[in-house]
């Protein structure tokens, strides 16, 4: 973990500044060696799993090798209707709050950063505070209300996958709305002049103009709310419990996973089906993903 | 095209005056160019023509409307940016064409209004690139194109060669002044290059804290500025400004500028400078009109003999720079005249040019 | 043409006609603009603010939730010894995680940004793939992992000639295992952010260090630290946050157990509110997470407000 000698080699090339150099490299690689192994073990040992066989799973040999690999949990996950039902609510769920996210954020953030009114900065560090509560302190509140709200007026809202749909957003919502902010206060103020003398509209500007300009914030924030609703746990556990109104990650732990009966073969690949959304998004979408990552503390 | 005329226009933010209350008529056709050091309310004048900042008192007129209250895309003006402000996710042709589309032009309009712009500003090749894609002087013309695309009843230029380098500012200022004789659209133009306000105007407007100080044309303001702002920003090498006394002689005036020092006022100025005959004054001369010892050849030329302290060779002219009454003095001699640092030096002032201020008002007399 | 410039000549009148015309054209923008934030403040109004304060009041009700106790429910937390337990295993559980997340990070940032830049995206990519996966998935392979029968580490362990290791069944072990989880899940987060960090850090400065005579451990230390202090900062309290109201983890991996022993504040309200049935005790453990989201909470404006004046 040598910074300096990546300036050092620049100048000069004396033998002890290339040792150095070497040496730094050497350690460097090393322990990326060691932190990828640590890193990567758990979703490879997934993988391994998921192609083993009951039998294998408890058999004496190697749990690090797959003697004889078989797609049968694949097979019959993809064919087993709860497992479906689990994967269309998370789907459904995950567009749907990424929907509501956008339409409320983008012009949330596009007000927030170009028509100052009064109370504007307040609220917009506002914003980025309630990110800062997190589920874990809202789910009791939540669930008393949600509660109250079906003997007020007999609308059933706890157990029911949509609910969800209402509740996610104020995960994703205030975070997206930050670093659109950020994206949109980077926007040169004369584009919006020129686009104002050009005849553009508020409504015009944002979609014209906006928007396209700040497309890859758009990406990251739709990423991130994909993701941040993909894997959300503590809501669809407290909020959610029939098999059909179950979303993945709950789906799993709880139906997976019958008393003492573990099926590891399906449980991982019910899991490493489950990451593979994300996974796939990131894998096409590095940069995007990470440039939401670090936006929170970069901009703000 | 149309003329636009400001009535006593005031901009206030919170509690400081950006513009205090100004006057002016702009002509069909004409090229303005406003010019002034930063912060001189020239930029702000602009954008409130535009629309682009509301107008705390005042009247603005385009063509004959009051445009107070219209806002900027029911103005019919187009506006070139310091920074071009292209939209960076549109290709040029989709830059130029943006307003019209807004405006749901036809599509055949459109092309060929915007062809023909290219074609004006020569960036018919370059339609379908981003403007990343770009380099400076071609961002300018599209920027340009963008403008005459509208074919508005103004032009306004937000200091639009800023942001290129010296040669390619240079080139850009012919083209746009060849512009504007081939689309003859009223121009308003903001700058703090004094250069560029001399060779594109039709009229200049020169600004300073929020007043005008002078309007006039190029030549109005080299030689018979209003004011000592305008004296010395107009002008490069600036005007030499020496504080002096005006005193009696025995032939009628002279200027004290020091102990060794003592110009006659040339004869027909007498009458115009008599009633301040023994105050304390500024007097003006530029450079060029202190040159080497030669045959005189007007009735004012006046021969002294000063120390030079630095030369500087521009080629064609050497600059002399000297000390008078402890103020640094310049003068333009001609590069063959063998002019040497720390020698004595002959030079002739033709004080037909000369200017003389007043301290307090900074009235030109 | 000479125009004349009487500044001081707009008196009253301006500022009277001023105010007439201001307030239509205002009015509209912040109308729209209004329009616009509505349903942002709605949602944050109706779904955080309002339950976030319903949770203080819900803390003072009776189990049945038809009587006001006060503060029995804080008094009869006091007394309960799991209470403390979980009050120093979330802290456990929270400082170490945290402290860790921030070395590693630190360490592999370094290392991929020392290594060729070619070879750094594959690097980067392959590092932040824990933080990728949803950790209740991700928790699932550990827990399949530290299996009592079938742990693959006690495999390897005992083909080295070790002992097995009771991962979740001994609570020091199971202590250990839900920090080794979460510093799995957090470090690639550190990583990502200290690496972005120290790309921002001028080549210049190292190279007019280098000509000062600094070793690498004075660069780090006078230039590499002092740049990055801000994301440090933010990075680690972010975390903390995080860390502390982290209910995935432990819910997925024991549970709490063995017997309440790697509880934190999030899985004990879950147990206590939903499971138990008792939202009032549930919502006044839950609670004990706000102190130190209001001291984050100050932190993070104190910077917010220092970079608006920066600005």
């Amino acid at each position: 973990m040598v910074t300096g000698t990546r300036a050092a080699v620049g100048i000069a090339s004396r033998g002890s500044i290339g040792r150095d150099r070497r040496r730094a490299l050497f350690w460097s690689y090393f322990f990326l060696a060691v932190f990828v192994i640590f890193f990567l073990t758990p979703p490879v040992y997934m993988l391994i799993t998921s192609l083993k066989t009951s039998a294998e799973i408890s058999a004496a040999t190697s749990p690090w090798w797959v003697f004889s690999p078989t797609l049968a949990n694949y097979v019959e996950l993809l064919t087993s209707s709860t497992y479906l039902t689990f994967f269309r609510n998370s789907a459904l769920v995950a567009l749907l709050v990424v929907a509501i996210t956008m339409l409320i954020s983008i012009p949330a953030a596009f007000a927030l950063s170009r028509m100052r009114f009064w109370g504007s900065a307040t609220l917009a560090t506002g914003v980025f505070l309630t990110y800062l509560i997190p589920d874990t302190l809202l789910f009791i509140p939540l669930f008393k209300i949600f509660a109250f709200v079906r003997e007020a007026t007999g609308i059933e809202l706890l157990d029911r996958w949509w609910l969800l749909v209402i509740v996610y957003p104020t995960l994703t919502i205030p975070f997206c709305t930050w670093i659109m902010i950020g994206y949109f206060s980077s926007i040169p103020k004369e584009l919006d002049e020129a686009a104002l003398i050009d005849g553009a509209g508020y409504f015009q500007l944002l979609t014209r103009i906006f928007l396209p300009v700040a497309l890859p914030g758009v990406i990251a924030a739709t990423i991130f709310a994909f993701t941040v609703s993909w894997a959300q746990f503590l809501y669809p556990m407290a909020f959610t419990t029939s098999a059909d109104q179950l979303v993945l990650p709950v789906g799993i732990v709880t139906t997976l996973i019958k008393g003492d009966v573990f099926n590891w073969g399906q449980i991982m690949t019910g899991a490493l089906l489950g990451a593979l959304p994300p996974l796939v998004i990131y894998a096409f979408l590095m940069d995007y993903y990470i440039a939401g990552l670090t936006a929170g503390a970069t901009k703000g | 095209m149309a003329r636009v005329t400001l009535r006593k226009v005031v901009k206030r933010y919170d509690e400081t005056l950006a513009v205090r209350g100004i006057d002016l008529d702009i002509l069909d056709k004409e090229f303005v160019v406003l010019v002034g050091p930063s912060g001189c309310g020239k930029s702000t004048t602009l954008r409130m023509i535009a629309g682009l900042e509301d107008i705390t008192d005042g009247e603005i007129i385009i063509d004959g409307e009051t445009v107070n209250d219209v806002p900027p895309k029911d103005r019919d003006i187009a506006m070139v940016f310091q920074n071009y402000a292209l939209y960076p996710h549109m290709t040029v042709y989709e830059n130029m064409s943006f307003g019209l589309r807004l405006r749901r032009a036809p599509k055949e309009e459109i092309r060929t209004r915007v062809q023909d712009a290219a074609a004006i500003l020569g960036i018919g090749e370059l339609l379908e690139r981003k403007p990343k894609q770009l380099s400076g002087g071609q961002r300018q013309r599209v920027a340009m194109g963008r403008a005459i695309v509208r074919d508005p009843k103004v032009f306004l230029f937000d200091e639009p060669l800023s942001n290129l380098d010296a040669k390619l500012r240079v080139q850009m200022r012919t083209e746009i002044k060849r512009v504007h004789q081939k689309v003859r659209t009223t121009t308003i133009y903001v700058t703090h290059d004094q250069i560029e306000a001399m060779t594109l105007a039709d009229r200049v407007v020169v600004m300073n804290g929020g007043v005008i100080e002078q309007v006039g044309t190029p030549d109005e303001l080299y030689h018979a500025p209003a004011t000592r702002f305008v004296a010395e920003f107009i002008g490069s090498p600036a005007m030499n400004l020496v504080p002096c006394h005006l005193v009696e002689t025995s032939s009628g005036l002279g200027l004290h500028l020091d102990d060794n020092l003592v110009l006659p006022v040339p004869a027909d100025r007498i009458r115009r400078y008599q009633p301040y005959a023994g105050k304390s004054l500024l007097f003006g001369l530029r450079p060029e009109y202190m040159v080497e010892r030669r045959v005189h050849t007007g009735p004012h030329q006046f021969d002294f003999e000063v120390l030079l302290e630095v030369i500087e060779p521009m080629g064609m002219d050497t600059f002399v720079h000297f000390l008078v009454n402890g103020m640094d003095v310049c003068a333009r001699v001609n590069a063959s005249a063998g002019a040497r640092a720390g020698q004595r030096f002959t030079l002739c002032a033709d004080l037909d040019h000369l200017h003389l201020i007043e301290h307090d008002s900074g009235k030109v007399l | 043409m000479r125009s004349t410039t009487e500044a001081r000549a707009q008196a009253s009148p301006p500022v009277r006609r001023r105010a007439a015309r201001l307030p239509a054209f205002a009015s509209r923008k912040s109308t729209i603009a209004l329009g616009m934030t509505l349903p942002l403040i709605l949602i944050i109004g109706v779904l955080v603010l309002y339950p976030a304060g319903y949770a203080f009041y819900l803390a003072l009700l009776s189990k049945s939730m038809d009587r006001f106790v006060g503060l029995a429910n804080f008094d009869f937390l006091f007394r309960r010894e799991t209470f403390w337990m979980v009050v120093k295993q979330s802290v456990i559980f929270a400082v170490s995680a945290v402290l860790f997340k921030a070395l590693i990070g630190f360490l592999v940032a370094h290392c991929v940004h020392n290594v060729p830049a070619r070879g750094q995206r594959k690097w980067r990519g392959m590092l932040l793939v824990p933080w990728v996966i949803p950790p209740a998935m991700s928790t699932l392979a550990w827990l399949w992992l530290f299996d009592p029968s079938y742990s693959a580490f006690n495999w390897l362990i005992q083909h080295a000639g070790g002992e097995g290791v009771p991962w979740l069944g001994d609570p020091y072990w199971a202590r250990f295992a839900v920090i080794l989880v979460n510093v799995w899940v957090g470090a690639p987060f550190f990583m990502i952010m200290y690496l972005a960090a120290l790309k921002s850090v001028p080549e210049q400065l190292y190279e007019a260090a280098a000509i000062d005579g600094a070793n690498w451990w004075q660069k780090l230390w006078y230039v590499t630290l002092p740049m990055m202090r801000n994301i440090i900062a933010i990075t680690a309290l972010f975390s903390l946050i995080v860390t502390f109201a982290n209910f995935d983890i432990v819910r997925v991996l024991t549970n709490g157990g063995p017997v309440d022993q790697t509880h934190v504040f999030a899985t004990w309200a879950f147990k206590l509110g939903i499971e138990g049935n008792d939202i009032p005790l549930g919502a006044c453990v839950s609670l004990f997470m706000v102190p130190i989201l209001a001291i984050a909470a100050i932190f993070i404006l104190r910077d917010i407000n220092r970079r608006g004046t920066e600005a």
